[in-house]
């Protein structure tokens, strides 16, 4: 299906509005997406696609935005691209892999609303898996250790924090 | 030059044998997203950034060629034609992205253009696994050990929490998107497309027509596809996939067992008049073509027209897309000249030549 804006390039944005009961649909390309200020063509009040997306992408601003001591969440900035947060949730893309590691914080309830959960179980890859199955333990090991400090029990939680160092060794030496 | 057999022929090699379940799934496709870590993602990356992902991930296919799928082309997309392009999107090689938006973006074909591995796309790397009917394990299959062989030779952007890290947050996790091509005519005519579609919405799957618009698809054809990649692993992608896929099989055939038992001279009267219109028309619009196409197509699955085989059905859908049409006929054919020729076209392979 063609792009109903331009009528040249193939619609790969596919929207239904839904107002009283009318139902709209509306089939545009990327380009026209972007070229139109992002606006879906026949809308009033400048409903845009990646506005969808910014409103998920907001949810942590909106809440922890008013912390002085740190940056405003549309500042985080991705150390290795340079992407801004406020850049990522205007484009709904992200820069680089390691955009997810600086912006972690916003990523939950996004990730909990387009998949409905937020933590990878499928396939690793087999190189890095043995890697991987250490970096589980310790993790698990560390909220053990955390819930044990909680709860006063030191011996165990010495015990536990031996075991994480070991773990850690057994990576560094790989 | 790249290989002009992909944008010459309209029916790649695995599209001619049927599959299962072929009177209803036309194909299987599963695709795969990865990237490789430490290198900005294709959005931001400069065209020296992309030349190197490229230099990289082509040549993992040649050096593993023992693997069996075939010998791999490499095809760049600067060095086509406009026309091969919008050629290759029409039969699902390539996705318009890889066009539209790409620096440096290629594509891997292998001989029978069952994998279509594209480099530079929205991510790295994306590899395609393409199966006549009903596939869906098979091609998730082949498609992971493409991936492994991959995976063998670059490291991956991978994460522990996240899994696969990709440019979309609508890919992340398994990165993997698994889709069948339906094509559902009954359902449409008795009216319960609308139903199925929706509550397959509500099983994390989506469906969209192709060649159409939204649910009333022109042609009638549908693909269902998961919408989640996170939090399931593959084999739970694939077996929901599979068992939605299977129980909306089940509701077409029975929604074209009660039009025959029902109104069987109608249903039997609608699909002559389709073949008769596509045989002898003068001037043909894309969306007819694709709602006869359909008729004709269900009338040679019911058994009520003999011919013509599905394969040349198949072959149709492709061929009288525009962008093949220029192809044929000429690049720069207006759309009224698209539609005569696409008549044309139809008379002449339908077997009436004037």
């Amino acid at each position: 299906m063609l792009c109903q804006e331009c009528g040249v390039r193939p619609a790969t944005l596919h929207f239904t509005k839904i107002v009283n009961g009318e139902k709209t649909e509306f089939h545009i390309c990327e380009n026209c997406a972007r070229e139109k200020g992002e606006l879906i063509p026949g809308t009033s009040g400048g409903f845009s696609i990646h506005s969808l997306l910014s409103g998920l992408l907001d949810l942590e601003g909106a809440s922890k935005g008013k912390s002085t001591a740190e940056p405003k969440p549309h500042e985080v900035r991705c150390e290795e691209c340079g992407m801004t947060y406020g850049q990522f949730s205007k484009l709904g893309r992200f820069g680089c892999s390691s955009c997810y590691k600086y912006f972690d914080k916003g990523l939950d309830p996004l990730f909990k609303r387009v998949h409905g959960s937020t933590s990878h179980v499928g396939k690793i890859p087999k190189r890095i898996g043995a890697q991987i199955q250490f970096k589980r333990q310790i993790d698990e090991l560390k909220e053990q250790l955390q819930q044990a400090i909680v709860e006063e029990e030191f011996e165990s939680a010495a015990e536990l924090r031996d075991q994480i160092r070991k773990l850690e060794k057994e990576i560094a030496q790989e | 030059m790249p290989d002009l057999r992909f944008t010459e022929q309209a029916l790649s090699e695995w599209m001619r044998s049927g599959g299962s379940h072929s009177e209803i799934v036309i194909s299987t496709r599963v695709r795969i997203a990865r990237n490789i870590q430490h290198h900005p993602f294709p959005l931001l990356a400069t065209k020296n950034q992309a030349d190197e992902i490229l230099n990289v991930l082509a040549p993992v296919v040649d050096q593993n060629q023992e693997a069996g799928y075939g010998t791999f082309e490499l095809v760049k997309l600067d060095e086509l034609e406009e026309l091969d392009k919008k050629v290759l999107v029409e039969k699902h090689l390539i996705s318009p992205n890889l066009v539209n938006d790409s620096r440096s973006g290629a594509v891997l074909l292998n001989e029978d253009e069952s994998v279509s591995i594209m480099l530079n796309e929205e991510d790295h790397l994306r590899i395609q696994c393409l199966f006549p009917g009903f596939q869906v394990r098979e091609a998730w299959e082949r498609a992971t050990a493409i991936d492994d062989i991959f995976e063998e030779s670059v490291d991956y952007a991978f994460d522990v929490k996240r899994g696969y890290l990709t440019s979309c947050p609508t890919n992340v996790g398994t990165g993997l998107r698994a889709s069948v091509m339906m094509h559902l005519p009954a359902l449409v005519m008795t009216h319960q497309i609308s139903r199925i579609l929706s509550a397959v919405n509500q099983v994390g799957l989506t469906a969209r027509g192709i060649y159409g618009e939204g649910s009333e698809a022109a042609g009638n054809i549908f693909q269902i596809s998961n919408q989640i990649t996170l939090g399931q692993t593959e084999a739970e992608i694939i077996d929901n996939l599979h068992g939605v896929a299977i129980q909306i099989i089940e509701h077409e055939r029975n929604a074209r067992q009660r039009l025959l038992d029902d109104s069987a001279l109608r249903i039997t009267d609608r699909i002559m008049r389709s073949y008769g219109i596509l045989s002898y028309a003068a001037v043909m619009e894309l969306k007819e073509a694709s709602q006869r196409l359909s008729d004709v197509r269900l009338g040679v699955d019911l058994g009520i027209l003999k011919a013509p085989s599905i394969s040349v059905l198949n072959e149709l859908n492709v061929k009288t897309q525009p962008g093949f049409l220029q192809k044929m006929f000429g690049e720069e054919l207006s759309s009224a000249e698209c539609d005569m020729y696409r008549a044309k076209l139809l008379r002449d392979t339908l077997g009436i030549t004037h």
